[in-house]
């Protein structure tokens, strides 16, 4: 595998509906602002590029099958190659990773990753129908399928074996949505406190509307190069940015579709197979996890992601990453709950499984900088979610995992001020960031770590 | 207290146009306009009835309108899904058919759906549950009845359960249903 440069991105306005433009021409407005990034012109970039990789989720939101060649067709990159790549929210993740192999492998030199979704095209009860037929068919959508309340079963067997509070859930909230107010893309940008999380209207216990991220019309796209790329796209005029940013790691696990299905397995299970490498170097976490079996926890069950862990582990093990917390200086995770959020600081190892609730509310995960009206006790480590995530910024599907990656893109570039008019969440001096994007229920879950290249 | 709505709901529905305003002739200019024009969005209807097979699975649905909860398990490691499953993951052998009516069953997790899916929305609030069963490995998704959607408490995990059956099957998974065991 060569190394691949994330050099570029662009992201539409996320919006709750976007009937300006069909979803051709709002990939085009992230695509026109990746390539006007490296202050390149269309035609030039058509050159340079070798390919693509298309992502959206749901056929039913555009009533249109072979959407991507739609987009590959508007954008003039036929008859390059390009294929779609689906696996439900975690599609824009899985796009990213798909260009970064096309460039990686040596298959292509130059390769955009480009993903949208346009959701305001039904009702948001009936949206809800058509995302929750990402859960089995025969035998879970016909109970009374509805995601948010998946991810509530789920964060009550999580409250129940670990403590976690609503109100640890709320502060993520606070955080993301304060974040957005400073990211001039982001969908929701809000002040709220933890009550106004708490009255807002309860959607499935525990969680209420400002615990679930919201429906929206968005696209983006990400541009990747391999070294000879980043030379013909110079020659053909292109600035590139530096520091450049390389990604260095991508992970990806997967669990069975009913969350019902998944295994509740043993401690040595446990610790053989998911435990990070910094959880099974210590005694006094080892203890930790035994005296959390001894009081009846198993894994995964269905308060844990173990596709988030497996795909931690694997990018954190290509990336050199040993100590989660300490070795990231960002991570832009899948936020579409709260609780998910949660849940995922423990999968990534940013703190241990049980811990996740504390660790929400420790400001470990918060910018410096923004007061969050909360009383948080340290200071900020690793700031998670800057850009507001997708409860904040919004969730395009096929956009979202591909936003994450702009977002990092610019963090690492430093350049966060120049796209977004306010350097508020530029993180200081990030040397490495993870992008995490997350498939229903935890199906599909996907890393990937960017770096400082120069 | 309910919430008194201020604002009507918005719906899909519409009027028929029998004309948009349009200029009336092409000189360049007028036509340079029609960039300002706004969005047309019309309804498009998608109905569609699926012949939906439940396979191999059948047997499990048949259980249930003869009011019986099957189960799967691998013959030799006697690993056993609540759900029906045709092959073990561990060990890819064919599943064998076990009844689990009679097992002592509890909450594991739970929630109180105060939306949903459209399909769902006039079955609000309803409480879905995954149920975990004595001697069987994974859970069972579900609908709780019985207990007060608005007194949602975690205490109801653990809570022993029993499942109901519809006298009339619809083969469906919500021929089953659970409520607490102390209801009898």
């Amino acid at each position: 595998m060569r190394p691949v440069y994330a050099i570029s991105g662009g992201v539409s306005k996320f919006a709750k509906a976007r009937p300006d433009k069909t979803f051709q021409a709002i990939v085009k407005e992230a695509y026109d602002y990746a390539i006007a990034d490296l202050e390149l012109d269309f035609p030039s970039f058509t050159r340079c590029v070798d390919g693509s990789v298309a992502s959206y989720f749901s056929d039913h939101f555009t009533r249109q099958l072979m959407a991507g060649i739609m987009v590959q067709d508007y954008l003039g990159l036929v008859p390059k190659p390009g294929h779609r790549v689906e696996g439900g929210g975690a599609t824009g993740g899985l796009c990213f990773q798909e260009a970064w192999k096309s460039v990686a492998s040596g298959h292509m030199d130059v390769c955009v990753a480009y993903g949208f979704e346009t959701m305001s095209r039904v009702e948001t009860w009936k949206g809800n129908e058509f995302i929750a037929l990402a859960s089995d068919v025969s035998f879970d959508y016909p109970v009374g399928g509805f995601y948010s309340g998946y991810y509530a079963m789920m964060v009550t067997r999580h409250m129940k074996e670990f403590g976690t509070t609503v109100e640890q859930m709320a502060a993520i909230s606070v955080k993301n949505h304060l974040n957005a107010y400073h990211n001039p893309y982001a969908q929701k940008r809000n002040r709220y406190t933890i009550q106004d999380v708490r009255d807002a209207p309860m959607v499935a216990w525990p969680l209420t509307r400002l615990d679930i991220c919201v429906m929206s019309d968005g696209a983006a796209a990400v541009i990747l190069a391999s070294e000879d790329g980043l030379r013909r796209l110079e020659l053909a005029g292109a600035r590139i940015h530096h520091p450049l940013v390389q990604v260095v790691g991508i992970g990806r696990g997967t669990d069975a579709m009913r969350m019902a299905d998944r295994p509740h397995l043993d401690y040595d299970t446990f610790m053989r197979d998911y435990a990070t490498e910094q959880e099974r170097n210590s005694d006094e976490t080892r203890t930790y996890y035994r005296h959390l079996w001894e009081r009846g926890t198993r894994y995964p069950g269905v308060h844990s992601f173990r596709a988030g862990r497996t795909a931690g582990n694997m990018a954190y093990k290509m990336a050199a990453i040993h100590y989660p917390l300490d070795d990231l200086d960002f991570v832009e995770l899948h936020d579409a709950y709260t609780s998910s959020e949660i849940q995922t600081y423990e999968d990534l190892g940013l703190c241990r499984y049980g811990e996740g609730g504390p660790f929400a509310v420790s400001g470990k995960a918060f910018m410096p900088g923004i007061e969050y009206g909360l009383d948080l006790p340290e200071a900020p480590e690793c700031p998670v979610n800057p850009s507001g995530g997708l409860i904040a910024c919004g969730h395009p599907v096929g956009a979202t995992g591909l936003m994450q990656g702009v977002f990092a893109i610019w963090q690492l570039q430093g350049s966060i001020a120049r796209h977004f008019g306010d350097d508020t969440l530029q993180v200081k001096d990030p040397r490495r960031g993870a992008i995490h994007s997350h498939a229903g229920t935890g199906t599909y879950v996907t890393v990937s770590i960017l770096e400082k290249a120069d | 207290m309910s919430q008194i709505p201020s604002r009507r709901e918005e719906t899909l529905g519409g009027y028929i146009v029998h004309g948009i305003p349009f200029p009336f002739d092409s000189d360049p200019e007028n036509l340079a306009f029609l960039k300002k024009l706004a969005p047309i969005q019309i309804e498009q209807e998608y109905h569609i009835t699926y012949l939906h097979s439940y396979g191999q699975d059948s047997p499990w649905f048949a259980g249930l309108s003869n009011r019986r909860l099957l189960a799967s398990h691998d013959p030799e490691s006697g690993y056993t899904y609540a759900n029906p499953r045709g092959h073990d993951m561990t060990s890819g052998h064919e599943t064998e058919w076990i009844d689990i009516t009679e097992r002592s069953a509890k909450v594991h997790a739970f929630t109180v759906c105060h939306f949903g899916s459209e399909e769902f929305l006039p079955e609000t609030p309803y409480v879905l549950a995954l149920i975990e069963f004595e001697g069987v490995d994974t859970l069972l998704l579900t609908r709780l009845l019985g207990v007060d959607p608005d007194q949602a408490s975690l205490d109801w995990i653990g809570m022993p359960v029993r499942p109901q059956f519809l006298r009339n099957s619809k083969l469906k998974p919500t021929d089953v249903y659970f409520a607490p065991a102390s209801l009898g």
